[in-house]
């Protein structure tokens, strides 16, 4: 995990390359496409998602049962398996109806900077500030539920 | 045709982006073992200039640097797109306050719910995760919904 040479990094910029390159083809990096999934007038981001889905589903299914470790790392593949509680289906709320007025998700607008829509910096800032806002006050409940004594 | 009432662009780009989106995490999964998903670097990036307790945790700043470089990845890559496919710039007539305030709300809900479009909609969905899909369940339900009414009320885009 810590030593990581220019080999890991040069991957993550390759994978981050493919990945991007993907968002920009599949017009997701665009918010008037998202918007028309959403208003029912284009269903084709189905495919986005799906297509999406079927690749990583197979990689993760192959490689955890046939696969050992990573080659760059040695860490297990494992799943990509997050907890369940209530704070998932607020986020869910909140994260919805941002996309829905938006049109835009973090990835998408990383990648509808690149293909030059300079106007999307609005919504990455947006979203910088909501990240911020929320470990804000996240980090702030936290402490106090763990009373003064353990206060640094 | 109902076929080309609800898919009036074909199926082709989307099917494909879909292939090299999940070929992406695919790529860097292989070879790390790490699943990558695009939100996360939101929080890591705000350790290098913040020192709220939540963004400067073990596992966030052990990964900013590499979440930062998936990042210009991404960037780069549909800098790629636009310049081969796209033919130079494009740019968006969504206006700028739903850009923002839809940005805001995106960047607090995807940080509180654990993940994305890509980390629960494209990752957690691909590992068969119940939470992913739950959660995938719910914003898109709600993001219909308020795309929907925002539409009615006449605001476009």
């Amino acid at each position: 995990m810590t030593n990581r040479g220019i080999g890991f990094y040069l991957t993550v910029l390759v994978g981050g390359l493919i990945f991007g390159f993907g968002l920009g083809y599949s017009h997701m990096a665009r918010p008037e496409v998202v918007l028309n999934f959403l208003q029912f007038e284009d269903l084709g981001l189905l495919f986005v998602m799906g297509g999406a889905s079927v690749v990583t589903g197979i990689t993760f299914a192959v490689a955890t049962r046939f696969g050992h470790s990573a080659p760059l790392t040695g860490d297990q593949y494992v799943r990509r398996l997050k907890s369940f509680d209530r704070n998932v289906i607020a986020g869910g709320v909140i994260f919805g109806v941002g996309w829905g007025v938006s049109g835009i998700c973090p990835g998408a607008a990383y990648a509808s900077f690149g293909i030059g829509n300079w106007p999307i910096l609005w919504a990455i800032g947006g979203m910088f500030i909501g990240a911020y806002v929320q470990g804000r006050v996240r980090s702030r409940l936290t402490s106090s539920d763990r009373g003064p004594a353990t206060a640094d | 045709m109902i076929g080309a009432e609800l898919f009036p662009n074909g199926i082709a780009r989307y099917a494909i982006g879909g292939a090299f989106i999940g070929g992406g995490v695919a790529f860097i999964y292989l070879a790390t073992g790490i699943i990558a998903g695009a939100s996360t670097f939101l929080e890591t990036t705000l350790s290098y200039v913040s020192d709220v307790s939540r963004f400067n945790r073990g596992p966030y700043v052990l990964s900013r640097d590499w979440r930062v470089v998936f990042t210009l990845g991404i960037v780069l890559g549909a800098g790629v797109y636009a310049v081969g496919w796209q033919g130079g710039a494009w740019t968006t007539d969504v206006q700028w306050w739903r850009l923002l305030g839809g940005g805001v709300l995106v960047g607090i809900g995807t940080r509180l719910g654990k993940g994305c479009t890509s980390g629960h909609g494209v990752c957690g969905v691909g590992s068969l995760s119940s939470t992913s899909i739950v959660n995938v369940a719910t914003f898109m339900a709600v993001a219909i919904g308020t795309a929907q009414l925002i539409a009615a009320l006449g605001v476009s885009p």
